[in-house]
């Protein structure tokens, strides 16, 4: 074991870049995931049959095929299309996907975007019958209703489910590593191997990295659950 | 079609076997770990207890993509290494296939201890207690009592499980197994039409997760029997 190598200024220089990629990629995708999952679960939960097809038929897609292939298909699929070839020199949005980055937090944030989306819809048709009757009762719209009662309830009773898929979305990015040209944790762990042969401490650092991360998302998560979830705790006599 | 992508296809659709293979491989290993596990948690003993707990906290705070890599290419040259100190001459390579059976297992083997452990702990305690005061031992209580109640309580968690370890079967790609995710990049590379052969592959995990899924809703509905369910 040659620990001393990790610690060198220039690797420890690499896996600090690492680390802000990642964090970026984990929180850009997960703010744009949450906008689109909100929009899905509300078409989910509503009245159109044709929204609820469209998206359920989506969400069934995401959840049913590996994040690999979506970043593949993006990364590499779409520069295929003629209509993006003949656009991604010049026009803007279109630029973008040249770029690995934006490739890549496009399939994270539409990938994230699909199992939320699932979740939130969940909570929200598990909303129990008795508060929507209330909120009828004193003469609320049903979209007064959504956003005075049933939203900010769900969104709390979302928070556990929601609390392993940003744990989840902080491994998925290390997939990132697999488009060229970006340096995640993953892939600054993949160069140091590369360069010194030292597979098991490039690693084995890596992981404590990703493990330190885990731990302090859950426990930021079981701490906003506590305060957030305190009115569904058991009253102490 | 040309001739040309149709054998593509076919090779990514013959690569999908050993998909499947890599999938079971690695959800046997898995179930085994995962029972060893639950019943080290729940055996009671402080060692076995918080062995348990650390397998399945540790392996569940890393990326898979990251324990693949650190088996693959770690345990290449730790197990050289091992064979050079105890004066061997051989070397031996690490296949892509058990490298990812193994790694896959494992992982997945810390997700199914937490999923048996609940399955466990949500029999009542009474049918346990029956099973001794008849006489039975550990192992018989195991067999003829818990295992076939506690796959009902375990079906949810198993098959999410399940669908997630398919899925993850795509990363054995990245250390260079050839099973269908490889074979669509290879392909891609070779032909410039990406899209086609990423989007076919997806079909066919499509295809794998919504026949598992099928065939575990029956299996469910089986192990269901003679439940009663409240009427709301």
């Amino acid at each position: 074991m040659e620990w001393s190598v990790i610690f060198e200024p220039d690797n420890l220089a690499l896996f600090g870049s690492g680390i802000i990629t990642t964090v970026w990629l984990l929180f850009s995708s997960l703010a744009v995931g949450a906008v689109l999952a909100l929009i899905f679960a509300l078409l989910l939960t509503g009245p159109w049959a044709m929204a609820r097809y469209l998206v359920g038929a989506y969400t069934f897609v995401i959840r049913g095929t590996p994040l690999l292939i979506q970043v593949y298909l993006i990364y590499y699929g779409l520069g295929q299309l003629e209509w993006i070839q003949a656009r991604w020199d010049a026009v803007w949005p279109w630029t973008y996907f040249k770029e690995p980055f934006f490739c890549a937090l496009l399939a994270f944030s539409l990938n994230t975007a699909g199992y939320t989306a699932e979740m939130l819809a969940g909570s929200i048709r598990e909303t129990s019958a008795g508060e929507i009757e209330a909120a009828h009762a004193y003469g609320m719209s049903r979209v007064q209703t959504m956003w005075r009662i049933v939203l900010p309830s769900a969104m709390r009773r979302t928070l556990p489910a929601y609390s392993n898929e940003v744990v989840m979305m902080l491994h998925a990015t290390s997939l990132a590593s697999a488009v060229p040209n970006m340096l995640d944790i993953t892939s600054a762990a993949s160069r140091i191997y590369a360069t010194y042969y030292l597979p098991f401490e490039a690693y084995l650092a890596a992981a404590a990295i990703y493990l330190c991360a885990s731990f302090c998302l859950i426990g930021f998560f079981r701490f906003s659950e506590g305060r957030l979830l305190a009115y569904l705790a058991p009253q102490k006599s | 079609m040309t001739s040309n992508t149709q054998s593509y296809l076919l090779v990514i659709l013959q690569g999908s076997l050993l998909t499947v293979g890599v999938s079971l491989g690695a959800l046997a290993v898995s179930i085994l770990l995962g029972l060893l596990g639950a019943a080290a948690k729940l055996s009671g003993r402080p060692v076995l207890t918080a062995l348990g707990t650390f397998y399945s906290t540790l392996i569940r705070g890393i990326p898979d993509l990251v324990l693949m890599l650190l088996v693959f290419y770690g345990g290449t040259i730790g197990i050289n290494t091992l064979l050079e100190k105890l004066g061997s001459e051989a070397t031996i390579d690490i296949e892509p296939f058990a490298a990812g059976v193994v790694t896959i297992g494992f992982i997945y083997g810390a997700y199914m201890t937490e999923t048996f452990r609940g399955a466990i702990l949500a029999i009542p305690k009474g049918q346990m207690e029956a099973a001794w005061a008849f006489g039975m031992s550990r192992s018989q209580t195991f067999l003829r009592i818990t295992l076939p109640q506690m796959v009902r309580y375990a079906l949810p968690g198993f098959t999410n499980n399940w669908l997630v370890l398919i899925k993850a079967t795509a990363l054995v790609s990245l250390i260079g197994l050839q099973e269908m995710t490889y074979l669509a990049k290879q392909a891609s590379s070779a032909t410039r039409s990406p899209f086609m052969y990423f989007l076919f592959t997806g079909a066919l995990f499509l295809v794998y997760t919504s026949v598992s899924l099928f065939a575990l809703r029956k299996l469910n509905q089986r192990y269901s029997l003679g439940t009663k369910r409240g009427q709301l």
